[in-house]
């Protein structure tokens, strides 16, 4: 496991580390002797072969990724050297932030405006600028802790899911018009949405679970 | 001048395939244990001589020093009980402390721990670990598959409940090394029984396992789509499974008996009480007379008290499935199949139950106590021999740190895809704090002391800021087989400290070398049983070349010679199955004598089929 920070699997780019040959920087694998190189320093869109857009098609990140995973997955190496195992692992692990990160909207949103420079990630001491969000998002709250049975709070868990569903669009096609500021202000607005709808979520599993164990 | 070439270390060329021994997939079992191997995608559960695939995890340290393992240890249950051990993976990965917290269900005495924490039980006069112990069950295993394949077998996927955490996991894999085993990769168990239903139907879409065993409860949500496994939520307790429902049974049938109970009584009644569980899958009602010692006294149990009984368990198993299934945002309607999994699942309540929860009836075309061996021998032929499907795992705990006020800050969520590495940085609380110390928890809950401990270490040698000027960076890596390593690195000075976590109640370097010692020196007993497996293993080889022989060249010979090598085969199998070294030499000398005209015959075939339509110049 010493392999995923980099000790086993450096190499210099350009040069296969087997076989001393050329290596094209984009290849996962050495043209000459066929093995399996170090990840490259790349984005997650480029990784799996994707154009740096927000709207991106689940059933071709799925293709992409799966396609990658089979050749170079750790269990595809397991009988080769300790450092062909260690590359594969650095390798899928690479592989697999990429995935994560581009397979949910929120994520990916607010890695795409990192790539454009925008942190839209206003975490601890920064505050909501937007006092409308704040107000919406407030109001949303008080009347989940307030929702006492299952199908108060699966209603509103319902309508939280569509206005996600509604900001994923508008991020879209806010990307789409190059507006990165207001790309920016409606993923902050996700973020909330998400939130709520997880903590919609627990509260109905704690509302279930307390039922089913009175009944 | 002739240079010497040196290998980069860690590239040394692999010996050829030939060369190793074959590689076998392992359910270690709580109960029960099985070992499979697969070939060209067939797998086959591999059966003592009477047809049993299961082995008994169960193991006896006699008086005499011969440790005995499955049947033959459970045959020892009646005469000396105080020797024998079960349900060991139970106790794999935990500490004294948490065995205290498992309560007074566990009829063994425990020793002083050992130097890294780990629990040690006093078995007669010896003090044994858990890893040691399923050591032996692993052995065993290897054994019989040996003696099955006539092939040294010497690398192995082991399946562990997917809900076990990195010390149990760790201890599994040291338990592999002492009995002589690589672990080419541990697979979770739900995984491994989705691997052997889905290349049987070629299935595509969400499917759910729900595996209950003798000791854990594991619930999976799988999306197979052509020949890719992706797990895409895992959840389960490695503490719930039949056994609790033997120790619920026992418990009344002692109180039945009333008077004191003794550790050994409270053995033989668990035995009892999985009898009465086990009839009642197929009956309704139950009912026997149990002498244990000098006392005598008869018990009853009927379906509808067994199901009382084990209900509070089932609703729990029920409350991990709803919290899987939210996780994934998946309804307990939307899948495709539900696998049961583990024997616990025969009983009947538990099918009615997952049936009424996810609307459909469950699958269990595949014996529910093979199922996860043939999943684990068909991944040990895909790393080996290479395949297309492919198994893409999560992490089934979060992993995380512990900060200020003994909360816990994740760091790897849960359900993530694994392998993975993640960092995080951290920052010193106090001005001039020089060093920092790590403390690696795993678990779901937010306070530190409801998790569990994985590891402890320090970074050192902070040069003195103001507080919050330091930049910490934790890196977590969690590896295909689900084995965390954690390594922090101060960046404005680069000083780094680094820990392959070893879990708080693993093993020493040092004990692990002294178990590895002792499982070569262990003497005589160890040595005279390898060398009786190498007997046995080129007694089989031998009898199968010959057969091959007889099937291909078999019209080479008449009546009396064929009737004279089929007794000396015939002799060689009963030596097999004896456990006489010299004997066994002596019946494979027999038959090497026996088959010498018949290999001349086939010699002189061979000579002429290949001369056959040959040109004289062609020879030369």
């Amino acid at each position: 496991m010493a392999a995923l920070d980099g000790s086993l699997t450096a190499s210099t780019p350009g040069v296969c580390w087997s076989c001393g040959g050329p290596v094209d920087a984009a290849s996962t694998f050495c043209a000459t002797c066929r093995a399996v190189q170090p990840p490259r320093v790349l984005d997650h869109f480029a990784r799996l072969g994707l154009p740096v857009d927000f709207s991106v098609d689940p059933v071709e990140l799925d293709r992409r990724y799966f396609a990658l995973q089979r050749q170079l997955h750790p269990d595809r190496f397991a009988t080769r050297t300790s450092r062909e195992r260690a590359i594969s692992q650095s390798q899928a692990v690479a592989l697999n932030e990429a995935y994560e990160t581009l397979k949910d909207p929120l994520e990916r949103a607010t890695y795409l405006l990192k790539l454009k420079g925008i942190d839209a990630n206003p975490d601890g001491c920064h505050t909501v600028k937007d006092p409308t969000l704040l107000m919406e998002q407030m109001e949303r709250r008080e009347a989940l802790v307030a929702a006492s049975t299952a199908a108060a709070v699966d209603t509103l868990a319902r309508e939280a899911a569509s206005h996600v569903t509604e900001s994923e669009a508008a991020i879209a096609a806010a990307f789409a018009a190059g507006q990165l500021e207001k790309a920016g202000a409606e993923t902050t607005r996700l973020k909330y949405l998400v939130k709520l709808v997880e903590e919609a979520r627990a509260r109905k599993a704690r509302l279930a679970a307390g039922t089913s164990s009175a009944a | 001048m002739q240079l010497l070439q040196i290998h980069e270390p860690g590239e040394t060329p692999l010996p050829h395939e030939q060369e190793r021994g074959l590689a076998v997939g392992i359910d270690l079992g709580t109960t029960n244990s099985v070992v499979a191997i697969a070939r060209q995608g067939k797998a086959e559960v591999l059966r003592d001589a009477a047809g049993n695939a299961l082995v008994p995890s169960i193991v006896a340290y006699g008086e005499d020093g011969v440790v005995r393992v499955g049947d033959a240890a459970l045959r020892e249950l009646e005469y000396q009980p105080e020797t024998v051990v079960s349900s060991i993976k139970r106790l794999m990965g935990r500490g004294t402390g948490d065995v205290k917290t498992l309560g007074g269900t566990l009829p063994y005495e425990l020793g002083p721990p050992a130097e890294g924490g780990m629990v040690r039980l006093k078995i007669g006069k010896r003090l044994l670990s858990p890893v040691e112990i399923s050591a032996d069950v692993l052995r065993t295993l290897k054994d019989r598959a040996e003696i099955a394949l006539g092939q040294s077998v010497d690398r192995a996927v082991i399946t562990v409940p997917a809900y076990f955490d990195d010390a149990a996991r760790t201890a599994t894999r040291d338990a592999a090394r002492i009995a002589g085993l690589e672990t080419l990769r541990l697979v979770n168990e739900p995984t491994a029984a989705a691997l052997a239903y889905g290349l049987d139907s070629g299935s595509e879409g969400l499917y759910a396992i729900y595996d209950l065993g003798g000791g854990t409860f594991d619930f999976s949500l799988l999306r197979l789509e052509k020949g890719v496994f992706q797990v895409l939520a895992t959840g389960g307790d490695t503490a719930l499974g039949g056994d609790d429902f033997d120790h619920a049974i026992a418990e009344m049938f002692l109180r039945e008996r009333g008077g004191r109970v003794s550790a050994d009584e409270v053995k033989q009644m668990l035995l009892v009480a999985r009898g009465a569980k086990e009839a009642l899958t197929e009956e309704t009602d139950w009912k026997a007379a149990v002498a244990i010692g000098e006392v005598r006294s008869s018990h009853a149990l009927d379906r509808a008290t067994l199901e009382t009984i084990i209900a509070p368990w089932l609703e729990r198993t029920l409350g991990i499935c709803r919290q899987v299934l939210e996780d994934a945002g998946v309804e307990p309607t939307g899948l495709q199949g539900v696998v049961l999994v583990g024997g616990s699942t025969r009983t009947p309540l538990v099918r009615r139950k997952v049936a009424a929860l996810f609307g459909r009836e469950p699958l269990s075309d595949i014996n529910p106590d093979e199922v996860v061996a043939v999943g684990a021998a068909l991944q040990a032929e895909a790393l080996t021999a290479g395949s297309d499907t492919l198994l893409l795992d999560v992490t089934p705990l979060s992993l995380g740190l512990e900060t200020m006020g003994g909360l816990v800050e994740k760091i790897v969520e849960r359900n993530t895809p694994i392998p993975v590495a993640k960092a995080q940085e951290f920052t010193t609380y106090q001005d001039g704090q020089t060093a920092m110390a790590i403390h690696v928890v795993q678990g779901e809950r937010e306070m530190v002391d409801q998790n569990r401990s994985l590891a402890r270490f320090e970074l050192r040698g902070i040069p003195p800021m103001v507080a919050g000027a330091a930049r910490i960076r934790v890196s977590f890596a969690v590896d295909a087989d689900g084995l965390l390593t954690v390594s922090a690195q101060e960046k404005t000075t680069g000083i780094e400290a680094r820990v392959e976590t070893k879990p708080s109640y693993g093993l020493s370097e040092d004990e692990m070398a002294g178990m590895l010692r002792a499982s070569i020196e262990n003497a005589q007993e160890d040595m005279t049983r390898r060398l009786l497996t190498e007997a046995r293993v080129e007694a089989r080889r031998a009898v199968n070349a010959v057969t091959s022989a007889l099937a291909v060249d078999g019209d080479l010979l008449d009546a009396a010679e064929r009737v004279a090598i089929d007794t000396a085969v015939e002799g060689v199998e009963r030596a097999i199955s004896g456990s006489d070294r010299d004997a066994i030499s002596a019946a494979v000398e027999g038959l090497e004598q026996g088959t010498r005209s018949f290999a001349e015959k086939r010699m002189d075939r061979g000579i002429r089929a290949a001369l056959a339509g040959r040109h004289v110049d062609q020879l030369r």
